[in-house]
C-alpha cells in the first residue's frame, strides 16, 4: 500500500496548521473527558462545595444496581434491534432503487428526507402518531384488537423506540448501500446470470459479499447510533418508561446527572459509555479495514 | 410612508432614552422557568417592576423547564456565572437548603437591605414549607400550588349525575365513573398529572400518613421513606384495579403529559392536576363546562381530611454578586409581595396567593363570587390544623425519588407488581438514594 507525504520546507508550519484542530479536540473532547473521569472517582454535591475521593465505590454501586444491569440489557436489546431492522430495510430499498434506471434518483432523494429531520421533532412526530389518547396508530390498532399504551406497556414502549431509530437510519444506511451496489461491478452479475445463476442466488453469492465492507461499516454506525444519537427521539417518545424498560444507557447518564444532580455515577456511566466507543472505533479500524476483503 | 418614518423616529427616540437610563441602572438577572401564558405573564411583572422606579432593572430569562432552570443554575455557579436570582421548583428544595454557601437567604437579604419582611404575611403551609428548622424562609415564595380535582360537568349531567356535586372521597369517584361509563357518557372516569405528588405525596398529607421519618424530613437528612404504609397500599391497589377496569387512566410519568388531553377530549370525566393548571384547563375546555373540587379521601380513614401540600416554585438568591444587585432583588422581591401584584398573577394563571393580604384582595374585589371554584385550592391548603405529616416533605435528591416512585408505579400498572410490593421497592431504593444525598452533604 502507497501512502502518500507530503514534505513541509518549514518544520513548524505541518504543527501550525494543525493546532486549530488540537485546540478544538482539547477543549471539547480531551478536557471534558478528563474532567468525566475525574468526577467518577469522586462523590460531590451538586453545587460543588464538598468533594470526596471515593475510588471506585461509583463504579461498584453501579455493577450492584439492577436497574444499570437492566439498563445495560435494553442498550443490547435496543441497538440490536435499531441496526438489524434499519439496515435490512434500508438494504432493501436499495435493491430496489438500484434497479431502477430513470426513476432512482427521485426515490433517492425521496429516501433521504428522514434523515433531515432533527431526532426530537422525529420523536415528536412518533409520539403524536401512537399517542395512546390522541394519536391514529393506537386508533387504528384497536380495530385490529390490539390495545396499544406505550405509557404502561413495556413491549409497547421498545417497539416504538425502535421503530422511530431506524425510521430515521434507513436514510443513512439507504444511500451508502446504494453507492456500494453501484460500485458492484455489474459484469459480474451478468456472467453469473450467463452461468444460469438465478436473482436470488446472485444476491447472496456475488453482490451481498462484495458488499460486506459497507456492511460492516454501517454495522458499526448504526450501532453507535442506537447506542448514543438516540437520545432526543426517546427523551421526546418515552423518557425512558414505563418502568424504565427504555431507560437506555445514554438516556440514564441524562436522567442520573442532569435531572437527578448525581454527578459521580453519571460521570462513571459516561466513563464506562466511552469505553464502549473506543472499542467500537478499535474494531472498525483494526478489524473490519483490515478483514473485509473481496 | 410620513407614518413609517415618524414610528421609525419614535423608536429610535425611545431606544436612546432607555439605553441612556440603563446605563445608571443595575442589572438584576432572573432565571426562571415560566413558559407560555404564566411566562408572559412573569415579564409583565418584571415589567411593572421596572417602570415602578429607575434605580434597578429586572431582567427575566427563560432556562426551560424546572429541572433544566436549576441544572443551569447550579452549572452557572459552579462556573462564577450565576445569576442573581433563580427560580427553583419545590422538588430542589432540599438540593438548596443543603447547598449553604450557595444561597443569600431571603430573610437575611430583606434585612441587610432594609426592606420589610413579615413572615406572617405569608399563607402559613406557604411559610412552613420554605423555613428552614428555626422558622426562618430561605426563598421568596413565588408560585405556588396545590393539586385539585377538575370535572366535567356535561358528562356528568349525561350520566344523570347532579353536574354541582363533586365526589368527596375516592368510593364516590369509583361509583361515578362507573355511573359515568356504564351510561357511556365517558370512555373514563379519571385521570391524573403528577402521579408521585397528587398519589402519593399529597395522599399521605391528606390523610396524616408519614411520608417519612424525621417529620417528613424537616428534622434532618437522617430521614427515611415510610410511604409504603397501609393507606397509600390500599389507595396504589385500588388505582391499579380502577386501571384494569378502564376506570384510572394512566398519564404518563412525571407530570404526566397524557393526562391533559384525556380530559381535555371529554375521554375522561375527572382529572386531578395543579391549581396552576386552571388556565390551561379553562382555556381547553370550550366545549363543556367545568367544575373544580378539594382532592378525594377516604371517609374511613380521616373524617376530616388535613391540608395538602405545596407544589410549584419559589425564588432563591444565589451568592457571589454584588451588593447592589442585592439591593434590587430585595426591592423586587417587596414589588412582588404587594397585594395587587401578587392577586394579577394568583388569578391569572391560578396559583396560590401567597400572601394574605391578596386573597382578602380578591375576596373585597368579589373575584371568588364571579369566578366559582377559584378558590378550591387555597381552601384545601389552609383547611384543618397542619400535622408533622401534612406540613410538607424535604428530603434531597426528590428527582430521582420520584423518578422511581414513577418507576415502581408503571411496573405495578403493568401488572408485574403488586402494590404492596411496588410501595416496599420504591421506599429501598429512595433510601439508597437518600443515603447518597447525606453522604454528599455531610
Amino acid at each position: 500500500m502507497q501512502t502518500k507525504r507530503t514534505i513541509f520546507p518549514n518544520r513548524v508550519l505541518p504543527y501550525l496548521l494543525l493546532t486549530p484542530q488540537m485546540l478544538i479536540t482539547l477543549i471539547f473532547f480531551i478536557w471534558p473527558a478528563g474532567q468525566a473521569v475525574k468526577s467518577s472517582f469522586e462523590r460531590e454535591d451538586p453545587f460543588g462545595f464538598k468533594t470526596q475521593f471515593i475510588w471506585f465505590q461509583n463504579y461498584t454501586k453501579l455493577f450492584a444496581d439492577p436497574s444499570y444491569l437492566n439498563s445495560v440489557g435494553r442498550t443490547a436489546v435496543f441497538a440490536v434491534s435499531v441496526t438489524v431492522i434499519s439496515m435490512s430495510v434500508s438494504l432493501l430499498l436499495a435493491i430496489a432503487v438500484n434497479r431502477l434506471l430513470r426513476t432512482g434518483r427521485i426515490y433517492t432523494t425521496l429516501l433521504v428526507w428522514p434523515y433531515a429531520v432533527a431526532p426530537v421533532v422525529a420523536g415528536i412526530l412518533w409520539w403524536f402518531m401512537f399517542n395512546p389518547s390522541i394519536g391514529i396508530l393506537p386508533y387504528l390498532l384497536s380495530f385490529a384488537g390490539i390495545d396499544w399504551n406505550h405509557r404502561v406497556n413495556a413491549g409497547n414502549a421498545m417497539t416504538l423506540i425502535v421503530l422511530a431509530s431506524s425510521w430515521k437510519q434507513i436514510s443513512y444506511n439507504f444511500l451508502f448501500f446504494v453507492a456500494g451496489l453501484q460500485s458492484v461491478p455489474q459484469s459480474l452479475s451478468e456472467a453469473a446470470a450467463i452461468d444460469g445463476a438465478g436473482p436470488f442466488k446472485r444476491f447472496w453469492t456475488i453482490i451481498f459479499p462484495l458488499l460486506s465492507p459497507t456492511t460492516f461499516f454501517l454495522m458499526i454506525v448504526n450501532i453507535n447510533y442506537a447506542m448514543f444519537d438516540t437520545f432526543g427521539t426517546i427523551d421526546a417518545t418515552t423518557s425512558g418508561g414505563p418502568a424504565q424498560s427504555t431507560n437506555i444507557l445514554v438516556y440514564k447518564v441524562y436522567s442520573d446527572g442532569f435531572l437527578g444532580l448525581n454527578i459521580g455515577s453519571s460521570s462513571a456511566q459516561s466513563v464506562l459509555l466511552m469505553g464502549i466507543v473506543i472499542v467500537l472505533t478499535v474494531i472498525q479500524f483494526r478489524w473490519v479495514e483490515r478483514r473485509v476483503q473481496y | 410612508m410620513i407614518k413609517t418614518t415618524f414610528t421609525a423616529g419614535l423608536v429610535a427616540l425611545v431606544t436612546a432614552l432607555t439605553s441612556s437610563a440603563a446605563m445608571a441602572q443595575t442589572e438584576v438577572t432572573w432565571w426562571h422557568a415560566m413558559g407560555g401564558e404564566n411566562g408572559a405573564k412573569l415579564e409583565e411583572i418584571a415589567a411593572g417592576f421596572n417602570a415602578s422606579q429607575s434605580d434597578y432593572k429586572v431582567v427575566p430569562v427563560y432556562k426551560g423547564s424546572y429541572a433544566e432552570t436549576l441544572t443551569a443554575a447550579i452549572a452557572a455557579f459552579r462556573a462564577n456565572e450565576q445569576p442573581t436570582i433563580v427560580q427553583v421548583f419545590e422538588v430542589g428544595t432540599g438540593t438548596m437548603m443543603a447547598a449553604k454557601g450557595a444561597v443569600y437567604p431571603v430573610y437575611k437579604l430583606m434585612a441587610d437591605n432594609g426592606e420589610p419582611f413579615d413572615k406572617s404575611a405569608y399563607l402559613a403551609p406557604v411559610v412552613g414549607y420554605y423555613s428552614d428548622s428555626e422558622g426562618n424562609i430561605l426563598s421568596m415564595p413565588f408560585n405556588s400550588s396545590t393539586p385539585i380535582l377538575y370535572y366535567n360537568k356535561d358528562v356528568f349531567k349525561k350520566a344523570g349525575l347532579d353536574p354541582e356535586v363533586a365526589p368527596k372521597t375516592w368510593a364516590d369517584v369509583e361509583d361515578f365513573s362507573k355511573k359515568i361509563m356504564d351510561s357511556g357518557a365517558a370512555k373514563c372516569g379519571f385521570t391524573s398529572g403528577w402521579i408521585s405528588w397528587v398519589q402519593l405525596e399529597n395522599l399521605s398529607a391528606i390523610h396524616d400518613q408519614p411520608y417519612g421519618t424525621l417529620q417528613n424530613g424537616f428534622g434532618g437528612l437522617g430521614t427515611e421513606f415510610t410511604f409504603n404504609g397501609e393507606v397509600q397500599v390500599k389507595h396504589w391497589d385500588n388505582l391499579k384495579k380502577w386501571a384494569d377496569a378502564g376506570i384510572f387512566e394512566y398519564g404518563g410519568p412525571v407530570g404526566g403529559n397524557d393526562a391533559p388531553p384525556k380530559f381535555y377530549t371529554q375521554e375522561c370525566a375527572m382529572y386531578m392536576n395543579s391549581s396552576a393548571s386552571r388556565s390551561a384547563v379553562v382555556a381547553n375546555s370550550a366545549d363543556f363546562e367545568v367544575g373544580f373540587a378539594p382532592l378525594p379521601y377516604y371517609d374511613d380513614v380521616i373524617a376530616e381530611p388535613k391540608n395538602s401540600i405545596i407544589g410549584g416554585a419559589t425564588l432563591w438568591t444565589l451568592n457571589g454578586r454584588p451588593a447592589d444587585e442585592y439591593k434590587g432583588a430585595a426591592k423586587f422581591f417587596s414589588y412582588l409581595s404587594r397585594p395587587e401584584v401578587q392577586a394579577d398573577w394568583h388569578q391569572f394563571t391560578g396559583y396560590l396567593p401567597i400572601t394574605n393580604a391578596a386573597y382578602d384582595l380578591g375576596k373585597s374585589e368579589g373575584y371568588y363570587d364571579k369566578t366559582p371554584g377559584a378558590d378550591v385550592a387555597i381552601k384545601q391548603i389552609t383547611r384543618g390544623t397542619p400535622t408533622d405529616n401534612s406540613r410538607g416533605i424535604r428530603f434531597g435528591n426528590l428527582t430521582q425519588v420520584r423518578d422511581v416512585i414513577d418507576q415502581e408505579f408503571e411496573a405495578m400498572l403493568a401488572g408485574s407488581v403488586t402494590a404492596k410490593e411496588a410501595l416496599d421497592t420504591a421506599v429501598e431504593r429512595g433510601n439508597v438514594i437518600l443515603r447518597d444525598f447525606e453522604a454528599a452533604n455531610q
